[in-house]
């Protein structure tokens, strides 16, 4: 009886929420913002990448928001996992010779195209979240691969609270001289130059460099516990 | 290209019940991460290359590790 009946309810709620989905037109323009950053994104912001100017430019606002929660995120864990000391590590045994050459061999590769990808994030696909999760893996492998070796927590720590700190400070260098906070208001020079579109690769590299660390030192938490 | 998509689209499905089924959680997560990698490939071939980027380090690579790391913790075989 009660299964009959739920499924009834299931049933009745799929045909209601697909009678509404119907409704929606799918794959048209249902606002003239898209269509007006696709046309004037590259003229106002001096950013080629389209992404990169409406994540950096349009919606920088909302970028701060994300990396506030992932910054949340990254103090709760360590909050939760860090304990007395780090001293006390559990001593695990090295890990074999192809994954520790392999791990040498491919880190200095990832660490060069993670920082590649962020600092052509107006130029290219890919930016300060995308570099920053490169970065980060290249530091798992690290940890797989040569367990002895550690990142400092510090330099870790104050990577991030410069990465932060910088994007906030040119958010409000925009508020001193142009009145609104993240105001590009540097010289947008030529598009598809390295050093074009303002404050966007300034602030790209600093997103880079704090979810990086970010990252890293959540793996790093996690691992250290384990 | 609707070829190579669909196949693809097909054995995200495969790993998507894969995951969820496997008793052995490390196969689960490899499998997890399997949904992730293809969701990244359709990403690119959908002309997002940047989501594609961040689906790929993120969800196939850390994701996967972040998952294994707590698997050493606590138990592989699920009863």
């Amino acid at each position: 009886m009660r299964r009959i009946v739920s499924l009834l309810l299931l049933i009745i709620v799929a045909f209601g929420i697909s009678l509404s989905l119907a409704k929606i037109p799918f794959g048209v323009p249902k606002t003239k913002v898209g269509r007006h950053y696709i046309d004037e994104g590259i003229e106002e912001t001096g950013a080629a990448n389209i992404v990169t100017s409406v994540v950096v430019n349009y919606r920088g606002f909302d970028t701060l928001g994300e990396i506030t929660v992932l910054f949340i995120a990254a103090i709760g864990l360590g909050a939760v996992l860090t304990s007395s000391g780090r001293e006390k590590m559990r001593k695990t045994e090295p890990a074999s010779l192809v994954l520790y050459t392999g791990c040498r061999l491919l880190f200095p590769l990832i660490l060069i195209f993670g920082i590649y990808i962020f600092i052509h994030g107006h130029l290219t696909p890919g930016g300060g979240f995308q570099g920053g999760a490169i970065i980060a893996s290249g530091f798992l492998l690290i940890y797989l691969g040569c367990r002895e070796r550690r990142i400092s927590r510090i330099a870790s720590n104050l990577t991030e609270s410069l990465g932060g700190l910088i994007f906030v400070v040119i958010g409000l260098l925009g508020l001193v001289f142009g009145g609104y906070f993240l105001l590009n208001f540097l010289p947008k020079g030529t598009t598809n130059a390295l050093f074009s579109a303002g404050i966007i690769p300034i602030i790209y590299i600093a997103i880079g460099f704090k979810v990086g660390s970010e990252l890293a030192g959540i793996i790093d938490n996690l691992i250290e516990e384990s | 290209m609707i070829f190579v998509v669909s196949f693809l689209v097909v054995l995200m499905l495969v790993g998507a019940v894969a995951a969820s089924i496997f008793r052995d959680l490390i196969s689960a997560i490899i499998a997890a991460a399997l949904v992730s990698l293809i969701a990244s490939i359709l990403f690119y071939f959908l002309q997002a290359p940047d989501v594609a980027m961040a689906e790929a380090a993120i969800g196939a690579a850390l994701t996967a590790a972040i998952f294994i790391i707590a698997i050493r913790r606590t138990k592989r075989y699920e009863e």
